[in-house]
């Protein structure tokens, strides 16, 4: 069936977005949190990590409230720009990116924390700029971390459904993710469409898991 | 560790316990259609007072959407479906205990705006684009999104329509993106549009080919099949029908 191939087209689309903004906002953050000593670090953590062990429908409703057109950032958004992120892909992307957070963010800060300073230290004695200290010295040591940080992200994304259904809706071609659209056909009871996502999903997710083996630290790596 | 395992223990004993509760014999499962959510909940809380020892637990949703639960054997004993369509499919896969069907109340389809939004008096005034996005429950699973298409493809508005459509999974949803004021308009029924009175305005009534009317029938294979009709019979009484007309329901 040919009509697969939208929502998992849309389902990698939200997925990459969500994954990038999650490496960029999640590295700089877990950067933050490992070398910055500032006053209520613990509690900005325990904030950021919040989506993580909130049900999905919790972080769609904050969202709602947040980003609707009746919200005070969606509001601000819409009257300023005319920009409304309720019922598109855009907002699947940010209640993605919001769920898969804490995934990166962890794994990064983690990363951070394993690298020995003394070769951070090293490296500034011996007269390397701060911004390749950390290009050179630590994100080298770290990324094996990142990636499998940002890898959780990424699978997280695709399945993400809970918080998506409320912010982006249910619109086909344009909203509707291979996990709606499965939701859908069952609430339809359309159990022959419904085994063919559930067949691509899987088949999509076996591939994820794949690349993801390949990449894997360890693995014949020195 | 010791005080773990005596706490994992208990664990365990508190979720068998659960389970051994969890069907318990006088329980009757209604699974009853989204437009119905604050009609049947009164309905139940009396039929409960009235029958001591029987307790109704109640699910809602989109009417197709509970066909495809029953079908694949959800334990439910009464059905309450807000169109006759998804009742005939059900009537088709032999899943109704056989001349239980009723019809029980009737509803009508209504176009709803945010409070703000524009005075709009008839189907062809959404075609303007300052209507960008418009509610409707998602036709495939459905009733109150069937009778919308319907009276959209009656009108020759359906397809011109179909790109400002976001689809819900169930009438109420439809309400709640109007009440928030994320969509210009939607399709509700007049009962949902009575809930939120204040969160939105009604703006007309919409002609639709077939009229809403709400079919309940009993379930085959119930092992509650006295409490079942009794429940039917209740929602079909006099006090049942007052419930249901104090909700904004009409009689079939």
């Amino acid at each position: 069936m040919g009509s697969a191939w939208i929502p998992l087209a849309l389902t990698l689309k939200v997925a990459a977005w969500a994954t990038a903004i999650d490496l960029v906002l999640g590295v700089a953050m877990a950067l933050a949190l490992a070398r910055g000593r500032f006053p209520g670090r613990d509690t900005l953590d325990a904030i950021l990590t919040l989506p993580m062990v909130l049900p999905p429908t919790v972080l769609g409703y904050y969202l709602l409230v947040l980003v609707g057109k009746r919200g005070w950032l969606g509001g601000w958004l819409y009257d300023t720009f005319g920009i409304n992120l309720i019922f598109t892909w855009q907002g699947a992307v940010i209640a993605a990116a919001v769920v898969a957070f804490p995934l990166v963010m962890k794994s990064a800060r983690a990363a951070f924390e394993g690298v020995d300073t003394q070769l951070e230290n090293a490296a500034r004695v011996l007269g390397l700029p701060e911004r390749w200290v950390f290009f050179r010295v630590t994100l080298p040591m770290a990324w094996r971390g990142i990636l499998a940080g940002v890898l959780l992200a990424a699978a997280r994304s695709m399945g993400e459904f809970g918080a998506t259904l409320m912010v982006a809706g249910s619109i086909p071609g344009r909203t509707q993710t291979l996990s709606i659209a499965i939701y859908e056909a069952v609430q339809a009871g359309r159990d022959a469409d419904a085994n063919i996502l559930v067949g691509v999903i899987s088949a999509a997710c076996v591939v994820v898991l794949l690349v993801a083996g390949r990449l894997a630290p360890g693995r014949g790596a020195p | 560790m010791i005080h773990w395992t005596k706490f994992g223990r208990r664990v365990v004993l508190a979720l068998l316990l659960s389970v051994s509760f969890a069907a318990k014999a006088a329980d009757l499962t209604v699974s009853a259609a989204a437009s119905l959510t604050d009609a049947f909940r009164e309905l139940a809380a009396v039929f409960e007072s009235r029958n001591p020892g029987t307790k109704v637990l109640l699910n809602f949703g989109a009417s197709e959407a509970l066909l495809a639960q029953i079908a694949k054997g959800a334990p439910v004993d009464v059905f309450a479906s807000a169109d006759e369509e998804t009742m005939d499919r059900a009537a088709e896969r032999n899943l109704l205990l056989g001349g239980s069907r009723r019809d029980f109340t009737a509803n009508s389809l209504v176009v709803v705006t945010p409070p703000e939004g524009p005075a709009l008096t008839r189907l062809a005034e959404l075609s303007p684009p300052r209507i960008a996005r418009i509610a409707l429950g998602n036709p495939a699973s459905v009733p109150a999104g069937r009778y919308a298409r319907a009276a959209l493809q009656a009108a020759g508005l359906w397809s011109r329509l179909e790109p400002k459509f976001v689809f819900a999974q169930n009438v109420r949803q439809a309400l709640d993106y109007v009440a928030r004021g994320e969509v210009d308009a939607g399709f509700v029924y007049a009962t949902d549009a009575r809930a939120q009175a204040g969160k939105l305005k009604v703006a007309f009534e919409v002609p639709t080919p077939t009229p809403v009317h709400y079919p309940i029938a009993v379930i085959a294979g119930t092992s509650q099949g006295d409490a079942a009709r009794r429940f039917t019979e209740f929602v079909l009484s006099p006090q049942g029908q007052a419930a249901l007309g104090r909700y904004g329901f009409s009689r079939p």
